[in-house]
């Protein structure tokens, strides 16, 4: 899933400080599940958002909603619904969200609530770890289900470097080397000679540094 | 000028059961203050972060919480929970230029016990001497 988690109060505050009227908006997707912009998140910042306003002495309406997800047109048009009751939208959705009222709003002051930090799971409560960056040519066959691109502090693709250590990353002890884990996966299922094999230098342009990306599915578009 | 600060209590079913015993004039006569409100809830693990905001919105000049001891909580780690959002809001309202103290966790003893007075009076005395709630300033 995309992981979040909420900005700092005082810098909402910032970016609403003209608003009058606030519609807080989350979404049921991603950062529902990373507990960082879903229903219950929502009521905790219109609530601050409050005292917040309550504090600096102004007067202020805060509607709080939870859309289905932010990333999707059909969802963003039920935006309608609170037509004329708003003059800014704070997104606790992922960047995406956030993205996508701009564009499909024009006339509609949107806000980020939520810093998107990466692409993770939480293999224990309360913490996320990235896990993908998405590339856009994904390499995992050959790396053992095991992502260097988001988990190597170098993205290397003929790792390690030469800093790892005990199998720890030379950015951060706490942080393992992928590249350690990767041989180590590779050696038990017996497929070692594929780190042998010297991967050649990679065209970076899918993962980004060609441009925006875009997906286009012609068994879809009708 | 005297201010009387309005300060709403979260307690656990357990930490509070002396309310129960003796009654909102016991804890008078046993000096617990007049103006701390008790709430009480089966387990302060069950205590949302927005009910604690909106009390807060609705005019406290202080909040704190009572569960069990860290260690000890009748439902495993209810007070635990409690803890960590109380910490969550000290942060918010840091962000937001507040006193943090304004919000406080206490682990306390099951049952009767006078710490859960002297609780109700340390944070009494703190938020007097804070004053009155910056989230009560006249709306423009
Ligand atoms: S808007 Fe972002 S957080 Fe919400 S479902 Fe879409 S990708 Fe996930
Ligand atoms: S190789 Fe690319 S697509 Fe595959 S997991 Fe890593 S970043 Fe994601």
């Amino acid at each position: 899933m995309i992981i979040a988690e909420r900005k700092p109060v005082n810098e909402i505050m910032e970016m609403v400080k003209d608003a009058k009227r606030i519609l807080v908006l989350g979404c049921r997707g991603c950062v529902s599940i990373c507990s960082a912009g879903g229903e219950r998140e929502v009521e905790i910042l219109a609530s601050l958002i409050r005292l917040g306003k309550q504090k600096a002495g102004q007067e202020v309406q805060v509607t709080s909603a939870t859309l289905v997800r932010q990333c999707d047109r059909e969802y963003i048009d039920s935006i309608d619904q609170w037509d004329g009751q708003y003059d800014a939208i704070v997104s606790m959705a992922c960047g995406v969200g956030v993205n996508f009222i701009a564009n499909l709003r024009p006339m509609d002051k949107v806000y980020p609530g939520v810093n998107t930090t990466s692409f993770g799971g939480s293999a224990e409560q309360g913490v996320w770890s990235e896990q993908c960056a998405g590339c856009g040519n994904c390499i995992l066959h050959q790396t053992g289900g095991l992502c260097p691109v988001a988990r190597c502090a170098k993205s290397l693709m003929n790792g390690p470097c030469g800093g790892s250590v005990n199998g720890r990353c030379e950015i951060h002890q706490n942080v393992p080397c992928i590249w350690q884990s990767i041989h180590e996966k590779l050696v038990r299922f017996d497929s070692k000679d594929q780190l042998a094999a010297i991967a050649p230098i990679r065209d970076w342009s899918s993962a980004g540094h060609g441009g925006p990306r875009k997906t286009v599915r012609d068994d879809l578009t009708v | 000028m005297s201010f009387t600060p309005n300060i709403q209590a979260y307690c656990c079913h357990y930490t509070s059961q002396q309310t129960l015993a003796e009654g909102p004039e016991g804890l008078k006569i046993d000096g617990f203050p007049a103006n701390i409100t008790i709430n009480r809830l089966v387990c302060t693990g069950k205590l949302e972060v927005s009910t604690m905001l909106k009390a807060f919105e609705d005019g406290a000049d202080g909040v704190y919480v009572a569960g069990c001891p860290l260690d000890k909580c009748h439902n495993l780690m209810g007070s635990q929970r409690a803890a960590k959002r109380v910490t969550a809001i000290k942060k918010a309202l840091a962000e937001l230029g507040v006193e943090p103290e304004r919000i406080e966790m206490y682990h306390l003893p099951r049952g009767f016990h006078p710490e859960f007075v002297q609780a109700g009076q340390e944070m009494n005395e703190r938020i007097t001497a804070l004053g009155a709630s910056p989230f009560k300033g006249d709306a423009k």
